[in-house]
């Protein structure tokens, strides 16, 4: 393996992981919303998360390039606010990778928030915890290990992210060219085989490892016997 | 008067109306299943809120919207009721090792308000072996008596008890009812408590209230 190889992935683990992490907060808050909450738009909420789940990704990358871009709305607030670009950039990488991953770090998260017993947090309510400490010492310890399975399955879909990304923030090596649109680069160039096996090889043994973490997670998080996240 | 319960309810098809008002020591919420018992100690639990009603337990008001005006209505919260609800699946916290299960109400109790000590509990109802173990360990009896050492733990002024010998056999039956006849007598806690099995009814109740099953509204 050859450092530039190495850099192609450390380049994907910086982008997956700083996409999880920021996401976190926001998919839980959806999670949270779509599994207690009753209001009135809640079925589009939920159908406007699941969208990049099957819209095709090199329309979901053509929106944001339209919102996130230089011209775009929401570009242009982030440059004047914050000094932030995201296009042609690893943050813009890292924005694409999350919005693919939030589909299903929602739906996970979700699904551990419904298995939580709500009888439990009525007992700890009986035994004298305000909402706000039964949501910490109740039902917060008992999603998380579904929560933690959600983050890992957000992260698997994040290394494997291709569309969005080279249609949002292009193929540039050092920047935005993580293992897969590394692999589609060396593809175009005849000789490069081993190029290709290498990191072909390690984009399977990542994303093999995250979906196992990600299963055991949740079967910790009891779904029950038959409970999958995927 | 420990139990001053006037309360109506509807809950989908089901109409729940009850007046009960009973002296010390175990009331005994009797009728058959789907009568709306466990909805009952819910509401007096703070749970469910009643349509209408007022619910005064040892002289204190939980729950009264029969007043006119929205300032003389009283709902207080299920953490401020100061209720110890025995449930009858037990609900222990599958996270928390039975010792945790035991302290977490008495840890959340003001201090003054605390009646009993870990020990005293676990010496009451002779629970000693089990403070290491985790819930999913314990046999239906343990769960129990566990459940009711957490309910005294949180230094409640009144016992609901809903069920609580219903999923247990024969022989563990005999040994938490003596439990409870124990905390009837010793702790002199006023209990309300909800059963569809006449025997053990009799055998534990002080006052009897019969919930008859009424669908129709």
């Amino acid at each position: 393996m050859t450092g530039e190889e190495w850099a192609i992935i450390l380049l994907s683990l910086k982008v997956s992981g700083i996409a999880v992490l920021a996401t976190m907060p926001l998919a839980f808050g959806l999670a949270w919303l779509l599994a207690r909450g009753r209001f009135p738009g809640k079925l589009l909420l939920d159908a406007l998360v699941h969208l990049p789940l099957v819209l095709p990704p090199v329309v979901t990358g053509w929106l944001l390039l339209i919102a996130f871009g230089n011209n775009g709305p929401m570009g242009r607030w982030l440059a004047d606010w914050f000094g932030i670009t995201l296009m042609f950039r690893w943050t813009g990488a890292a924005l694409a990778a999350a919005v693919m991953a939030l589909p299903l770090m929602v739906r996970a998260m979700r699904l551990s928030i419904e298995a939580v017993d709500r009888r439990l947090e009525g007992a700890a309510r009986t035994l004298g915890a305000s909402p706000g400490r039964v949501f910490l010492s109740i039902t917060l310890p008992l999603a998380t290990p579904g929560l933690l399975a959600g983050a890992v399955l957000g992260f698997a879909r994040s290394i494997g992210e291709f569309g969005a990304t080279i249609t949002f923030v292009s193929n540039i090596p050092g920047e935005t060219r993580t293992i897969p649109l590394a692999i589609y680069g060396a593809l175009q160039i005849p000789g490069n085989e081993a190029v290709v096996t290498r990191l072909a090889i390690i984009a399977v043994l990542l994303s093999l490892g995250a979906l196992l973490a990600s299963e055991l997670l949740a079967r910790r998080a009891g779904y029950g016997k038959g409970g999958h996240v995927l | 008067m420990s139990f001053e319960i006037a309360v109506e309810h509807r809950l989908g098809d089901a109409h729940i109306a009850l007046t009960l008002s009973s002296a010390a020591g175990l009331t005994a919420l009797f009728g058959p299943s789907g009568a709306g018992k466990s909805s009952v100690l819910n509401m007096v639990a703070g749970l469910l809120r009643p349509d209408r009603g007022r619910i005064v337990v040892a002289g204190e008001t939980l729950f009264d919207n029969m007043g006119g005006d929205r300032a003389n209505r009283i709902d207080l919260s299920p953490h401020r009721r100061r209720v110890g609800y025995v449930f009858q699946d037990g609900r222990l916290f599958p996270h928390r090792r039975v010792r945790d299960n035991l302290l977490y109400g008495w840890r959340l109790a003001a201090p003054a308000h605390r009646w009993m000590t870990l020990d005293e509990a676990v010496d009451f109802l002779g629970i000693g072996h089990l403070l290491a173990r985790w819930p999913r360990t314990l046999s239906g009896g343990e769960a129990q008596r566990v459940a009711i050492g957490r309910a005294l733990l949180s230094g409640p002024r009144f016992l609901l008890m809903d069920e609580p010998l219903a999923s247990l056999d024969m022989a563990r039956r005999e040994d938490i009812m003596q439990v409870i006849e124990r905390v009837r007598d010793e702790l002199a806690l006023p209990i309300l408590y909800v059963s569809h099995d006449r025997a053990e009814v009799d055998r534990l109740a002080s006052t009897i209230v019969t919930l008859a099953l009424d669908s129709t509204g």
